[in-house]
C-alpha cells in the first residue's frame, strides 16, 4: 500500500509542478476571458520562451532568473504586435477564424525551432540544478521550490494588476462589453493586443522559471498546451484564482497518477478530467455560465 | 453541365492517372494528393457542412487504422471484413464523441478541444496497451495479393483509394440535394433559429460525425493496408488531425470540390517546397501553417470562393 513517506514528496512535487501549470494557463485565461477566444499558439510560444532563456544562457551566460529581466518584456512585445499584427486582422468577425491562425501560427513556429534548431533536447547547468531543500521531510530541488515562489507572486501581481491599474480596468471593460467599452473611449484593439501581450509575457516569466529544472525541445509544448486548456477549463475560464487552483489540482493528479499507473498511463488522469470537466461543468469550477 | 456529371467527369479522368504517370514517385504524390483530398472532404462533412470545427479528426482516422490492423495481426480476420469495420468503427466512435460532446452544448472553441483531447487520450492509451502493440506499434505481416487487401502494384492501392474517395464525394454531392443537408447548413449557419423551426440540431450533428468518422475510418483502413505498418503517434497524432482541416480550409469549406482543389495546391506547394529547400525536417509543415494563416488572413472562404457564382452570405457583422 501506498505510505506517506511516497505519498508525500510525490504530492509536493504536484504543488511544485502544478504552480508553473498554473502560471502558464494564467496567460492563457486572461486571453481567453478578453478576447472570447483559444490561443492554439500559447504552447509554441512557451516554447520560444524556453529557447530564447536557453539561448541568453549559453551565449551570454546569463542566468535564467536574470533573464527574468530580458525574456518576458520581450515576449509582451512578440505578443502584441502577434495579436494586432495577424490574429485580429484574420478574425473577419468570426471565432473560427482565430481558432485557425492561432493554430496555424503554432504549425509555423513549432517546425521554424525544427528546422532551425533541430529536435535535440537543450538545458542548462546551474550551480543551483541540484541542490535541494527540505520541506517537512520531503526534498525538493531548489528551482522548484524558486518556480513555485515565483508564480505565485505572478498571479498575484496580476491579479493586483487587473484589480487596480486604469489598464486592468480596462480590460475589464473590454471583456465585459466590448460595445460599451468602445463608446466611452476605450481603444478596443489596443486593450486587445496588451491582453495578449501580457499573456505572452507571463509565459516569458515561467519560461524562466522553468528551464533551470527542464528543459527545451521544438514540441516541448505539446506537453504543456492540453494540460494548460485543462487547467483553464477546471478553474473556469477567465478566472484567475481558478487558473491557480486548477494548476495545483492537475500537478497533484498528474504526479500521484504517474507514482499509481506510471508515466505514460499516468497523463490519462489530467484528460479525464479535461474531458469530463466539458461535460459535465463545462463552466469550471469557479466560473459563471456565460 | 450538371455538379453531377461534373464530378464523374473529373474522377474518370482521376481514373486514368496510373495510365499516364508511369514514375512511381510521382504516382505516389498523386496517391498522397488522393488522401488528403479524402480526409479533407470527411472533415469537410462536418466543418463545412454542420459547422463544427474538429481539431482532433486524427481520432476516427487512428481508429479505423488500428481495427484493421489488430483484427489482422491479434485475429487473423480478413482486412476486407476489417475494412467494413474499421468504417463502421470510426463512425461508431464519432458517434460516441459527438454524443457526449453535443448533449451538453459544447460549441465552437469547446469542441475542437474536445476533439482534440479524445485523440490523445487514444494515443495514450494506444500506447499502453500492449495488445495494440503499445508504442512500438503494428507490422501487419506482407500478403500481397487483393484478397489481403494488399498490392505490389502502386496503381491498384491509386484505384482502391479513388474509389473511397468517389464514395465520398458522391456524399457530399448527396448531400448537397438532401434535406440532411439543408438541415446542417441550417444548424451551421444559426443554430438556434434552426431549432426554432424544428431542425434537431443534435441529431443532425450525429449524422455528421458519423459520416465524417465513417470516411475517416476508411481512410485510416487504406493507410494500414498502404504502409503495413501503424504507430499511436502516425495513428492519433496531430499530422492527419492538420492535414483534413487544412485542405478543407484551402479548398473552401462547405464546397463540393474544395477538398480536391484544396489537396491539390498543397501538395503542389509541398512538392517545390522539398525541390527548393531539400528534405529539411519540419519544412512542410512551415509550409502548411503558413498556408493556413494566409487563407484565414486573406481568402477566409477557401479557393473554390473565387469560382463560386452564387451571391456570399453575409459575413456577421462584429459582436
Amino acid at each position: 500500500m501506498l505510505n506517506l513517506t511516497i505519498l508525500w514528496p510525490a504530492i509536493l512535487n504536484g504543488v511544485t509542478t502544478g504552480a508553473l501549470y498554473a502560471l502558464i494557463a494564467l496567460g492563457l485565461t486572461l486571453i481567453y476571458g478578453v478576447l472570447h477566444i483559444i490561443n492554439f499558439a500559447h504552447g509554441a510560444l512557451l516554447m520560444v520562451g524556453l529557447y530564447a532563456v536557453y539561448f541568453l544562457f549559453r551565449f551570454l551566460g546569463l542566468d535564467p532568473y536574470v533573464s527574468l529581466l530580458v525574456v518576458p518584456p520581450a515576449m509582451f512585445v512578440l505578443g502584441y504586435a502577434l495579436q494586432r499584427g495577424i490574429i485580429s486582422r484574420a478574425a473577419h468577425g468570426r471565432d473560427e477564424n482565430i481558432l485557425l491562425v492561432t493554430l496555424g501560427l503554432s504549425i509555423v513556429i513549432e517546425n521554424l525551432a525544427l528546422m532551425l534548431f533541430s529536435s535535440d533536447t537543450q538545458t542548462v547547468d546551474t550551480a543551483y540544478g541540484f541542490a535541494t531543500v527540505d520541506v517537512l521531510g520531503a526534498f525538493i530541488p531548489v528551482p522548484k521550490a524558486v518556480a513555485f515562489a515565483g508564480a505565485v507572486v505572478s498571479a498575484l501581481a496580476l491579479w493586483l494588476f487587473m484589480a487596480r491599474t486604469d489598464l486592468g480596468r480596462a480590460i475589464r471593460a473590454v471583456a465585459k462589453e466590448r460595445k460599451g467599452a468602445r463608446l466611452v473611449g476605450i481603444d478596443v484593439e489596443h486593450v486587445y493586443a496588451m491582453s495578449f501581450g501580457i499573456g505572452v509575457g507571463v509565459l516569458g516569466i515561467a519560461a524562466c522559471l522553468l528551464l533551470p529544472s527542464y528543459y527545451v525541445t521544438p514540441q516541448v509544448g505539446h506537453g504543456f498546451i492540453l494540460i494548460a486548456f485543462t487547467i483553464v477549463v477546471l478553474g473556469g475560464m477567465g478566472s484567475f484564482v481558478g487558473a491557480l487552483i486548477g494548476g495545483i489540482i492537475i500537478g497533484v493528479v498528474e504526479a500521484i497518477g504517474g507514482l499509481m499507473l506510471g508515466e505514460s498511463l499516468g497523463q490519462i488522469g489530467i484528460f479525464a478530467i479535461f474531458i469530463l470537466i466539458l461535460l459535465f461543468r463545462p463552466q469550471g469550477l469557479l466560473g459563471q455560465r456565460g | 453541365m450538371t455538379r453531377l456529371s461534373l464530378l464523374l467527369v473529373v474522377f474518370a479522368a482521376l481514373a486514368l492517372v496510373p495510365l499516364v504517370v508511369t514514375s512511381e514517385f510521382w504516382l505516389n504524390v498523386c496517391v498522397l494528393t488522393l488522401f488528403s483530398a479524402l480526409i479533407g472532404q470527411a472533415w469537410n462533412i462536418l466543418g463545412g457542412y454542420a459547422g463544427q470545427f474538429s481539431f482532433g479528426h486524427a481520432l476516427f482516422f487512428g481508429v479505423g487504422a488500428y481495427t484493421v490492423a489488430a483484427l489482422q495481426v491479434r485475429l487473423g480476420v480478413n482486412p476486407w471484413i476489417g475494412l467494413v469495420l474499421g468504417g463502421a468503427l470510426g463512425a461508431a466512435v464519432a458517434v460516441a464523441v459527438g454524443w457526449l460532446t453535443f448533449r451538453y452544448g459544447l460549441r465552437g472553441s469547446y469542441f475542437a478541444l474536445v476533439t482534440l483531447a479524445f485523440a490523445e487520450v487514444f494515443r495514450i492509451l494506444a500506447n499502453s496497451i500492449p495488445w495494440l502493440g503499445a508504442g512500438e506499434g503494428m507490422m501487419i505481416k506482407l500478403a500481397a495479393g487483393p484478397g489481403m487487401l494488399q498490392f505490389k502494384n502502386l496503381a491498384n492501392y491509386y484505384w482502391l483509394l479513388l474509389a473511397m474517395t468517389l464514395a465520398c464525394f458522391l456524399a457530399v454531392w448527396w448531400l448537397d440535394r438532401s434535406r440532411l443537408g439543408a438541415r446542417m447548413l441550417a444548424v451551421r449557419d444559426n443554430e438556434d433559429a434552426a431549432a426554432a423551426i424544428g431542425v434537431d440540431a443534435f441529431a443532425v450533428k450525429l449524422q455528421a460525425m458519423a459520416l465524417s468518422g465513417l470516411f475517416m475510418g476508411l481512410a485510416g483502413v487504406f493507410y494500414a493496408q498502404r504502409y503495413l505498418y501503424l504507430d499511436p503517434g502516425l495513428a492519433f497524432g496531430p499530422t492527419e488531425s492538420v492535414e483534413a482541416l487544412l485542405v478543407a480550409i484551402v479548398g473552401g469549406i462547405g464546397s463540393l470540390f474544395g477538398p480536391l482543389l484544396g489537396a491539390i495546391v498543397l501538395h503542389a506547394l509541398s512538392e517545390a517546397a522539398q525541390a527548393a529547400l531539400g528534405g529539411l525536417p519540419g519544412a512542410n509543415m512551415v509550409i502548411y501553417g503558413t498556408v493556413l494563416v494566409l487563407m484565414v488572413l486573406f481568402l477566409p472562404r477557401g479557393l473554390a470562393s473565387l469560382f463560386r457564382q452564387r451571391p456570399q452570405p453575409v459575413e456577421p457583422p462584429d459582436a
